[in-house]
């Protein structure tokens, strides 16, 4: 295995391109050591980008969003605390992968790119409308996070192409987003269900909503329909109802070890009526 | 593939390695640092016996690269005492049985020093979310918190 530590992201990309074999980019190294001690990948070559300028920041943007780099760790996430009184939600859900120990490492960009359908990080950033650079042989691209899982373990990057920055848009006033999974114990578990809502408040009203489930479906989705049941509702018990039942009927998930069908479309409907009510408390300052 | 030399800090003192770049950095502080305190429980950063800090930051040495450590300072259980003086937290771990088969114990050391080191006044609940990467089978849990309440107690009255 051919281990390399570029400064720019050009050249992790022309390692990349002219690398034989099986090439992974390491961030945190949470999925990529694992996979590699299992024999489940063992890659030819090993891009570590975290010694590239820059990667390591949560830079504020004149537009009033961040972007984030792509070697932040879960711990670095949540210890900023301009950014976790703007997206508490965004930030709950990477400080609920893995324990202390994996929190020193994990990243975002890491978690995104797994493609683990139960990522907890990836339903928050999809609510909050993130984006991510990806750069690549063919230049440079911008994609909302959602249109990046395809499927369990697989993303729609190209071969070469990495994510290289993750951008959250300026949270305005009178927004709130949380995010709330359900595990069978209280910490070191994986998603049966995940729920993220993002939203802000004109008035009492619900203005815009995002609506995001992980681990119901081959990837976290974004449910239109969902968020539609909240616009214009003051989150009445009405669109509490209309919410869960555009939720369940959008969950399309298995039954494995973790779940049912029945018990997480349950399950779902549950955290989508307690995420909203967390989300909508925090668009109006009332919870933290 | 050839190895990489790996210059690092490794509790205190300056260390020099060759390194596969398969290897983890807990294979290199083990088989070429003789470190053995750090232990393998999983290999897949579930169990926490492998802890150790990288530049202050716990971490899972099992996943770390040792290429990664380069320019890096390491802590392991091996840096925790004072010689032959025992950390308090060493101490309290003895007292309150904290410990059976062993195994787990370097590594609930380090997490626990860890903890103290930025919060010395950590709540029950705080203690146990921040060990629960650290797993154990022998002792239930309780002993081991009970020590780490305790070590922080008789740090704080140190001061």
């Amino acid at each position: 295995m051919h281990y390399h530590k570029p400064q720019t992201f050009e050249d992790a990309i022309k390692i990349a391109a002219t690398a034989q074999g099986v090439t992974r980019f390491l961030a945190g190294g949470t999925d990529v050591l694992v996979q590699l001690r299992a024999g489940i990948v063992t890659p030819d070559t090993l891009i570590d980008l975290k010694l590239i300028p820059g990667v390591r920041d949560i830079v504020r943007e004149a537009d009033g969003g961040w972007t984030i780099g792509i070697a932040v760790s879960g711990a670095e996430l949540g210890r900023h605390a301009a950014l976790v009184a703007e997206w508490p939600g965004v930030v709950e859900g990477m400080n609920l992968v893995g324990s202390t120990q994996v929190q020193g490492r994990a990243t975002l960009a890491g978690n995104l790119c797994n493609g683990s359908p139960a990522a907890d990080s990836v339903p928050g950033l999809v609510a909050a409308g993130a984006t991510v650079s990806v750069v690549g042989p063919n230049g440079t691209r911008k994609l909302a996070v959602e249109n990046i899982p395809a499927s369990p373990g697989r993303t729609h990057l190209q071969p070469g192409e990495i994510v290289a920055a993750i951008h959250l848009p300026p949270r305005g006033v009178n927004g709130g987003d949380a995010y709330l999974r359900f595990i069978p114990r209280t910490e070191m578990d994986i998603a049966v269900v995940g729920c993220a809502i993002s939203l802000t408040l004109d008035g009492d009203k619900i203005a815009t909503a995002r609506v995001a489930l992980g681990a119901v479906a081959p990837k976290v989705i974004l449910v239109a329909e969902a968020a539609a049941a909240l616009i214009g509702t003051t989150l009445d018990d009405h669109a509490v109802s209309a919410l869960q039942a555009a939720a369940t009927a959008a969950a399309q998930p298995i039954t494995d070890r973790r779940g049912t069908v029945e018990f997480r479309k349950d399950v779902t409907a549950v955290l989508a009526a307690r995420t909203a009510r967390i989300a909508y408390a925090r668009a109006k300052g009332e919870a933290k | 593939m050839s190895k990489i030399h790996v210059s690092a800090v490794v509790n205190g003192d300056p260390v020099d390695f060759l390194a596969d770049p398969r290897e983890s950095l807990l294979d290199c502080l083990r088989d070429q640092l003789g470190l053995t305190g750090s232990k393998e429980g999983c290999g897949t950063g579930d169990c926490g016996a492998c802890s150790v800090t990288v530049d202050g930051v716990l971490v899972c040495s099992c996943l770390v690269l040792g290429v990664e450590a380069e320019g890096k300072a390491i802590g392991t259980v091996e840096g925790i005492s004072q010689g032959s003086t025992l950390h308090p937290l060493q101490r309290k771990f003895i007292e309150h049985a904290a410990l059976q088969c062993g195994f787990c114990t370097p590594g609930i050391l380090v997490a626990a020093k860890a903890l103290l080191d930025q919060n010395a006044s950590p709540t029950e609940t705080e203690v146990r979310y921040w060990l629960a990467g650290n797993l154990c089978r022998c002792t239930g849990y309780d002993k081991i918190v009970r020590a780490v309440m305790d070590a922080a107690s008789e740090m704080r009255e140190a001061v």
